[in-house]
């Protein structure tokens, strides 16, 4: 079982990399949308500052949607998904090897970049270091969330839109922790560390709990 | 090795039409199964059924033999070759391979290069997947075959694509399979030098 694991885990590494759109594609859409922020709001330091984390909060949300469609769809389309069921691995856990191989090609990316474009938005020193601790800690669960999404929309040709309007309600919990601990980390006057548990706690709990939905929504796509 | 695989008294409904009522048969080690019938008759879908990618409206379906344990879940012993071919276009020819080997093989099979040259494709095996002809794609899934030996081998329309010699070496997989006792069930239009076997034929759908 451990052996189907791995393997999964590092073809879809590897298929994210040799199909790009993967890694690259989610930094530079996370970029764009960075970029073109302080253009909408205007120049205003201390306004961007502020409003800074909860920025890369909302265009990490957005890249790491990204591809998530595709997480199943592709092995649904190609037959590799009926094989799947055939080998001696659960479902949950091949959910859990894409889950975790989609993390490490597109929401990894986004933690060691955000802060090269906190600097964009005059994040500074403690406030940077905040905003990654926040992402590496919060994105696992954007990407288990998703994944039940990208299950049930698995047999839908134009199944993204469908799957971001189902999962983004969802994300509101991690967004809320994650941008107030974010914002909390460059300021003396809010703690940091209770909304940061509780985004560790909401990405533990999708981890152990959405492998299960997506698992169950993946069963009923051959009835 | 000895086997034989039982389905008892299914019934198969999709799509609210009944395509398959009370069908019981056997397979035994050694034996093929060629499933006919016309477009629609429910081919696909009994195969997919005892893949367990389809849930049956009724009945059993139960494989048992020498090293197989009771109660064992019968796709575990099968291998699927269906319409699509299961395969990742970015991927060589022989990391596909790998990935199945890896995914499926509970005794043994051959290494993904031998099985690649049981179907003549060792010239390719560094290629993108993407890149190789529909004939060469259906010879890299049936490659599949030989990475990790599974007794039963439910094959959907096996030869299309394949031209004559390819048509021949399955022939030959598949008599070889049988000789070492393996089952086969086959669903084809088209002979696929399985003549000898016993043949079931599905029903005008109602």
């Amino acid at each position: 079982m451990i052996r189907i694991f791995i393997a999964l885990y590092q073809r879809d590494l590897r298929l994210a990399g040799r199909i790009g759109g993967g890694a690259s594609m989610g930094v530079v859409f996370f970029l764009i949308l960075v970029t073109i922020t302080p253009f909408a709001i205007g120049p205003d330091l201390n306004l961007l500052a502020r409003i800074g984390p909860a920025i890369l909060w909302i265009a990490a949300l957005l890249a790491t949607l990204l591809g998530l469609d595709r997480l199943f769809q592709a092995d649904q389309e190609d037959g590799s998904l009926d094989l799947l069921h055939m080998s001696d691995a659960p479902l949950e856990l091949v959910v859990t090897a894409k889950c975790l191989a989609h993390w490490t090609a597109t929401c990894l990316p986004l933690v060691l970049a955000a802060p090269l474009f906190g600097l964009m938005l005059a994040l500074e020193g403690e406030a940077l270091a905040g905003l990654s601790a926040t992402l590496l800690a919060g994105t696992p669960a954007l990407t288990f969330l998703g994944a039940i999404g990208a299950a049930l929309t698995a047999s839908l040709r134009r199944g993204g839109l469908l799957m971001a309007i189902l999962i983004l309600p969802l994300a509101i919990p991690v967004l809320i922790f994650g941008v107030s601990a974010a914002s909390s980390a460059g300021m003396a006057t809010t703690p940091f560390l209770p909304p940061f548990l509780i985004l560790i706690a909401l990405s533990l709990a999708s981890m152990a709990l959405a492998p299960f939905a997506a698992a169950a929504a993946l069963r009923s796509l051959g009835e | 090795m000895s086997a034989v695989l039982t389905v008892q008294n299914m019934t198969l409904v999709r799509g609210g039409r009944t395509l398959v009522r009370g069908l019981n048969f056997e397979v035994r080690s050694g034996d093929a199964l060629l499933l006919t019938g016309a477009n629609g008759a429910g081919k696909s879908t009994l195969l997919r059924a005892i893949a367990g990618l389809f849930t049956p409206a009724s009945g059993a379906i139960s494989i048992s033999g020498d090293d197989i344990e009771d109660d064992e879940n019968p796709a575990l012993q099968a291998h699927y070759v269906g319409h699509s071919d299961a395969l990742k276009g970015a991927l060589s020819a022989r990391e596909n391979l790998d990935f199945w080997a890896a995914a499926l093989k509970r005794r043994g099979g051959l290494d993904p290069l031998q099985a690649l040259a049981a179907v003549n494709l060792a010239h390719v095996a560094d290629l993108p997947v993407g890149w190789l002809s529909a004939g060469q794609r259906r010879r890299t899934a049936l490659a599949r075959l030989f990475v990790a030996e599974r007794p039963l081998w439910l094959l959907d329309e096996p030869t299309t694509a394949l031209d004559a010699a390819s048509q021949a070496r399955l022939a030959q997989s598949m008599a070889a399979h049988r000789a070492k006792g393996g089952m086969i069930i086959a669903a084809t239009h088209a002979p696929i030098g399985l003549e000898d076997a016993a043949e079931l034929r599905l029903g005008a759908p109602s």
